[in-house]
């Protein structure tokens, strides 16, 4: 690790000035992720700008009904709250599903969803990877790949995102609100990841400089029944090899509204939107809910060893959907 | 002042056989036990190892002048300056030295990771940048890391017990079988992974070696680092005072070998400790293994061949075997028996001895595959296994010490609730969990090994035992305190235990299952004898008594038997093969392993071993990657070992079973909760599904796959 | 040694353990480093440094992290409590006591961020929080009570190679029904369920 400034911003328009435009200084938040990273020499920082102490860890309602999450807000503090476990409780369990009990009490939202991928290759800096080092290469692709990405990747790169706290974010039409020196944006998180492309390097659309200060969940009233589940490859404390965050409204046996993301198959938290079409309006039942997850799985193209996921996706799908189904038939 | 003990009995009950918490527990709990790379030293500096980026080739060169100008370096150890070692010597175990810790000798590049300089610096930052901005030449060759059973270059090799056994006509009797089973099995590569990384300091003091390390053995690193550097063996010092896991890595390793060099030409104390990424490559591990499995069986289950024949990778400079047909040696007689270990070479780091070497591995094929001929037979699996139950052992042919393995399975049995089983797989159901259970058998051999304990009585009315034995966690400090107390007749808080100093005389390593029996022989010896001495009673000097004890002479003395611990292992599983998901969900093991001295700590060590079952049947695998060499994920995060939340009701208990060749009747503990263990796990998942796993670890996708096209089904 | 303060590193103050120290760091020294190498509070264990296997397990301002992913010169202004903080004197902390007693460690080089982190579970538990066990994590459904099933979630973030799980869990189970217990009655339903 290379020796590095440290500075300490108290308000964002000072932790902008302080990051300002110097491509080597990082926001330093919970650091669960970008010290790893500094350890193993894939972020070489110059200079590191602490925003945990920016008073941006409220979770307020909003008037109209949704919730407006503040980026230094810790994955504990998001999780337990009252308010998302009433109104977003897939949310919460995606959260808890997450880390260990340590890293959610150091961990923030606005770091949550600039976290990098686990690919071995990706942290190992002695191989090439075209995320770290464009242009050198993608070893997963003939290499190991059991845990990489099925939908959307690309033949530059086939890591997956690792966030379960983005899969009940994207189900929920979350946006992410940021601070620039020119002033505020928001991007929803739909388009807050981009395509992975010929350019796996460029992760997000956030502009350079700028800081995450919150997301907004605007209302849902059909995520009150959600739910998140999680597979991998122990019980806990380990990464998805496939999640679904899905919630569902059903009337008198007819889905009227459904939300579907996965996880652990693609660059991004990825949204089932053809498989939530499939759902609108169709009978809650086995037949509807096989059909979307296969109507979204139809895009997958897996790897000669990551194949299980498309499977595992489609059990997954079915079985979250049918017991959010029997649920609201009780 | 001097105190009479003569007259005093204290006749205390026996401490041995009742439970006592740890000697050293309050440190524990405080965190004021210190572990090796804890000691401060004055002066002290920090030595990081920079390690291969390739897995086969030559060091060109390096460029060491540009990182000895960087913050606070002060020295690199390399290939170019380093001392020669020694290395001409058959060492403690009986092999040469493993070249793969014989660090910085040569410019050739046997796997990924290798060691190829040592940076010392003034704090660990600085030694940290500096070794990761140490650039490397190298020329680069192809390297060789595909594993196989079936190339050419696979050869039999000797190890710790012979490569071959083979009695009888082996094709004749499958060929007169009525039920034939051919399986071949796999374990993956598998990593120790205990939580304490090794680390080491070295410090010369009055032309004295003193290194302060982790480790299974002070005697046995103290005697191959004197032999390494070409050092009478009294000017080695090795302390271990405390030791946070070895599981059998924790012997000679680069940290040691380099930290001495580090010291000897830096002339401060040097700490070198291994991060947890450069253990994957420095620290042994278990090999892969490939195990076919023959059985032929009458049909009413007995046995008249049986064919266990093991693969295992190793490095290009060191033999290691991994014995997986070991265990058939042991577990069951046939009319033909045929073992056989063997090896290929490839561009890897060497392996070496992890948790029951050799049954580990072995014990999973060989009780799988009972657990399928018992389902081709249509016989209960433990009734197979006790109508195959050898009068004595299969291959010696020697009369077993004690064999209490039908013992065991009656008593797991009847506490698991296995006589209400329905054998047919796939049976049970409950949301969406398939439920199933398993059981198998194991062992693991008993032995001694020589060892010297010094007793003293002090002036003070107190005792001072003195061995250089290693509590690795394993309770080994606690347990001898007990014997020495029970062979002195007094209360355990009259003696104090001093262990992991090589200075106190030659003694065995916490290894082989043997730690706790080759120090507790020695430790009773010298206390019964302080005992004897007292009863005669003399006053006590300000110097105290003191009685030195040897075993060798014992040892020697005992008759050639087949002696070893038994295991019953019972597992009950939840698999949803719609997600490939595997939960264990009870667990039982019953053992034969000798007298239990401390129940309370050999309760937790069983149960440590059989949750290392559970690992190892669901989670571990260290995967390599055949494009670099090297492995892919080598961290904690990569690597999964069991959490506790994949531990849920697990019991250990055992049944008498003294060993009546020894003073005291122990056996040894360590190894073998782990033995039959996965394969329990295995035959419960193939129970609740009615697929057989013949390959580890049991993966999500695999019980996936398993039923793909019938998701659900 | 203290290097002079600069741009890389700076003169900082640590309250740890209701003390507090002053010490100049390299920005690179993480706040485990600092515990272990500068402060010699060694039973913060380095298990990973990698922030999986939670061996460095302390609490921050109340709450467990690990040491091992943050720097020391982000830590200053925060209460540090290690497990040399959390014993009254002599007197062993009720998690303290019951990992000895119940045999919940083996070589015990992960047993201060168990019990760490255990101190911190029971008081998460109390604050009605749920887990990933936690069936139905809806506030209606009110706080889950501590199973051996959530102990042993929440307890999931610190590795144990030797594998003292069964106990860690009942001296989790013991510890938190002596603190919610009234005086005088020692056993508790936790408590049974998990020595079940």
């Amino acid at each position: 690790m290379r020796e590095f400034g440290y500075q300490r911003a108290y308000d964002v328009a000072g932790a902008l000035a302080l990051l300002g435009a110097d491509p080597d200084a990082r926001f330093l938040g919970g650091g669960t992720n970008l010290v790893d990273l500094m350890k193993t020499g894939v972020e070489r920082p110059a200079r590191l700008v602490d925003v945990r102490e920016l008073p941006l860890d409220g979770i307020e309602p909003t008037a109209d009904g949704g919730l407006r999450i503040g980026a230094t807000v810790t994955n504990s503090d998001l999780a337990v709250h009252p308010e998302v476990r009433r109104r977003y409780p897939a949310l919460t369990q995606a959260v808890l599903a997450g880390a260990s009990g340590q890293l959610r009490n150091m961990a923030t939202v606005g770091g949550n969803l600039l976290q990098r991928t686990r690919c071995d290759y990706f942290t190992d800096v002695t191989q090439p990877c075209n995320k770290r080092l464009p242009g050198s290469g993608c070893p997963a692709i003939q290499g190991e790949h059991h845990n990489h990405a099925v939908l959307g990747a690309s033949e530059h790169c086939v890591a997956v995102h690792p966030s379960d706290m983005g899969v009940a974010l994207t189900a929920f039409d979350a946006a992410v609100a940021y601070e620039t020196p020119g002033g505020p944006g928001e991007l929803p998180l739909a388009d807050f990841y981009l395509p992975v492309g010929d350019t796996p390097h460029l992760e997000t659309a956030l502009p350079a400089g700028a800081l995450i200060t919150g997301v907004t969940l605007p209302p849902a009233p059909v995520a009150a029944r959600s739910r998140y589940r999680k597979v991998r490859e122990r019980a806990s404390y380990a990464f998805a090899i496939g999640s679904v965050a899905a919630a569902l409204d059903v009337q008198d046996g007819v889905v009227r509204e459904a939300r579907l993301a996965l996880g652990a198959v693609a660059s991004r938290p990825w949204r089932a939107r053809a498989a939530e079409r499939v759902l609108a309006g169709a009978p809650a039942d086995g037949a509807t809910f096989a059909a979307a997850a296969d109507a979204e799985l139809a895009a997958a193209r897996p790897l000669p060893h990551n194949g299980y996921k498309v499977t595992l996706m489609r059990n997954l799908i079915v079985a979250v959907l049918t017991e959010l189904a029997e649920e609201a038939a009780r | 002042m001097t105190t009479t003990t003569t007259g005093t009995p204290t006749t205390p009950k026996r401490s041995t056989g009742t439970a006592h918490t740890r000697i050293e527990g309050y440190e524990k709990v405080t965190g004021t036990a210190r572990y090796a790379g804890e000691i401060p030293f004055a002066d002290l500096a920090h030595g990081w190892l920079a390690v291969s980026t390739v897995a086969r080739g030559r060091i060109l060169s390096l460029d060491v002048e540009s990182v000895l100008r960087m913050p606070g370096v002060i020295t690199v150890l390399h290939h170019g300056n380093a001392p020669r070692l020694n290395t001409d010597y058959i060492g403690t175990l009986g092999t040469p030295p493993d070249p793969t810790w014989t660090v910085f000798q040569h410019v050739r590049v046997p796997h990924l990771g290798w060691p190829v300089a040592l940076i010392v610096a003034e704090t660990p930052e600085q030694a940290r940048e500096a070794a990761e901005a140490l650039a490397v030449h190298y020329e680069r060759e192809p390297h060789d890391v595909a594993f196989s059973a079936t190339r050419p270059d696979v050869r039999p090799v000797d190890g710790f017990m012979p490569a071959v056994t083979e009695k009888g006509d082996l094709e004749a009797e499958l060929a007169a079988s009525d039920i034939v089973l051919d399986a071949e099995y796999t374990t993956p590569e598998e990593h120790h992974s205990m939580m304490e990384p090794h680390a080491a300091t070295a410090l010369w003091d009055d032309g004295r070696l003193e290194v302060i390390d982790s480790n299974q053995g002070a005697t046995w690193v103290g005697n191959e680092l004197a032999k390494l550097f070409s050092l009478a063996p009294d000017a080695v010092r090795v302390r271990s005072e405390h030791v946070g896991g070895g599981f059998g890595s924790k012997g000679v390793r680069a940290h040691q070998v380099a930290a001495v060099m580090a010291a000897t030409a830096v002339g401060r104390p040097v700490r070198v400790v291994l991060t947890r990424r450069q253990m994957f490559s420095l620290t042994g591990y278990r090999s892969p293994t490939i195990q076919r499995v023959r059985l032929g069986a009458s049909a009413d289950g007995r046995l008249r061949a049986l064919e266990h024949s093991a693969v295992n990778a190793t490095s290009t400079v060191f033999d290691f075997v991994e014995p997986a047909a070991g265990p058939a040696r042991v577990m069951y007689g046939a009319e033909a028996h045929h073992t056989a270990n063997r090896v290929v070479r490839l561009d890897v780091p060497t392996p070496t001895f992890m948790r029951a070497p050799g049954e580990a591995p072995g014990s999973f094929a060989l009780e799988s595959a009972f657990d399928e001929l018992a389902e081709k037979c249509g016989l209960d699996p433990i009734e197979l296994r006790l109508r195959n139950e050898p009068e004595r052992g299969p291959v010696s042919g020697l009369p077993f010490s004690s064999r209490n393995l039908r013992a065991c399975f009656e008593e797991g049995a009847r506490r698991f609730g296995w006589a209400d089983r329905d054998p047919r797989p796939r049976v049970r159901r409950e949301g969406r969990w398939l439920i199933g259970t398993g059981t198998a058998a194991g062992s693991f051999s008993a032995g001694a090994a020589p060892s010297t304990a010094v007793a003293t009585a002090e002036a003070d009315g107190t005792f001072t035992v003195r061995i250089a034995a290693a509590d690795i966690g394993t309770g080994a400090r606690t347990a001898l305190t007990l014997l020495a107390a029970d062979a002195l007749d007094v209360t355990p808080d009259r003696v104090q235990v001093r262990i992991g100093d090589s200075d106190f005389g030659p003694a065995w390593i916490a290894g082989g299952s043997m730690g706790t029996r080759s120090w507790g022989w020695a430790v009773t010896a010298a206390a019964s004898e302080l005992r004897e001495r007292l009863a005669l009673g003399a006053d006590i000097p300000p110097e105290g008594i003191t009685v030195r004890s040897d075993t060798t002479e014992a040892l020697q003395a005992l008759t050639q038997k087949e002696r070893h611990s038994f295991a019953a292992q019972f597992a009950e599983v939840a698999v949803d093969v719609t997600t490939g998901e595997v939960r264990v969900r009870r667990m039982l093991g019953i053992f034969a392993a000798g007298r239990i001295v401390n129940p309370l700590t050999a309760r937790s060590q069983l149960l440590g071993g059989m949750i290392w079952g559970i690992s190892m049947a669901l989670h571990e695998e260290a995967v390599r990657d055949p494009a670099t060499g090297g492995l892919y994920g080598a961290d904690l995060a990569g690597y999964h070992v069991a959490t506790n939340a994949d531990v849920a009701d697990i019991e250990a208990d055992w049944v008498a079973d003294p060993d009546p060749d020894d003073p005291v009747g122990l056996k040894g503990i360590g190894e073998v909760g782990i033995v039959g263990a996965a394969a329990a796990v295995a035959n419960a998942v193939w129970h609740a599904t009615g697929v057989r796993h013949r390959d580890l670890p049991i993966r999500p996708d695999r019980v996936l796959q398993a039923v793909t096209g019938a998701p659900d089904a | 040694m203290d290097p002079v303060p600069s741009p890389t590193h700076s003169g900082i103050t640590l309250n740890v353990n209701g003390e507090k120290h002053a010490l100049s760091v390299d920005h690179r020294t993480t706040l485990l480093d600092a515990l272990r190498e500068r402060l010699d509070l060694t039973g913060t264990k380095k298990g990973c440094d990698q922030g999986q296997c939670g061996a460095c397990t302390v609490l921050v301002d109340g709450r467990r992290t690990v040491a091992c992913l943050q720097f020391a010169v982000a830590a200053e202004g925060r209460e540090i409590t290690t497990i040399e903080g959390v014993a009254e004197g002599e007197r062993l902390h009720p998690v303290q006591q019951a990992f000895l007693d119940l045999d919940g460690y083996q070589c015990g080089y992960c047993t201060p961020g168990q019990i760490c982190s255990a101190i911190a579970v029971i008081e998460e538990h109390a604050a009605g929080w749920p887990s990933a066990a936690t069936d139905d994590v809806r506030p209606e459904a009110g706080p889950p009570p501590l199973t051996p099933d959530e102990i042993r979630e929440r307890m999931s973030g610190n590795l144990c190679r030797c594998g003292a799980y069964v106990a860690i869990t009942q001296a989790v189970a013991r510890a938190a029904g002596a603190r919610t217990a009234p005086a005088g009655e020692k056993t508790t339903t936790a408590d049974r369920e998990a020595a079940a």
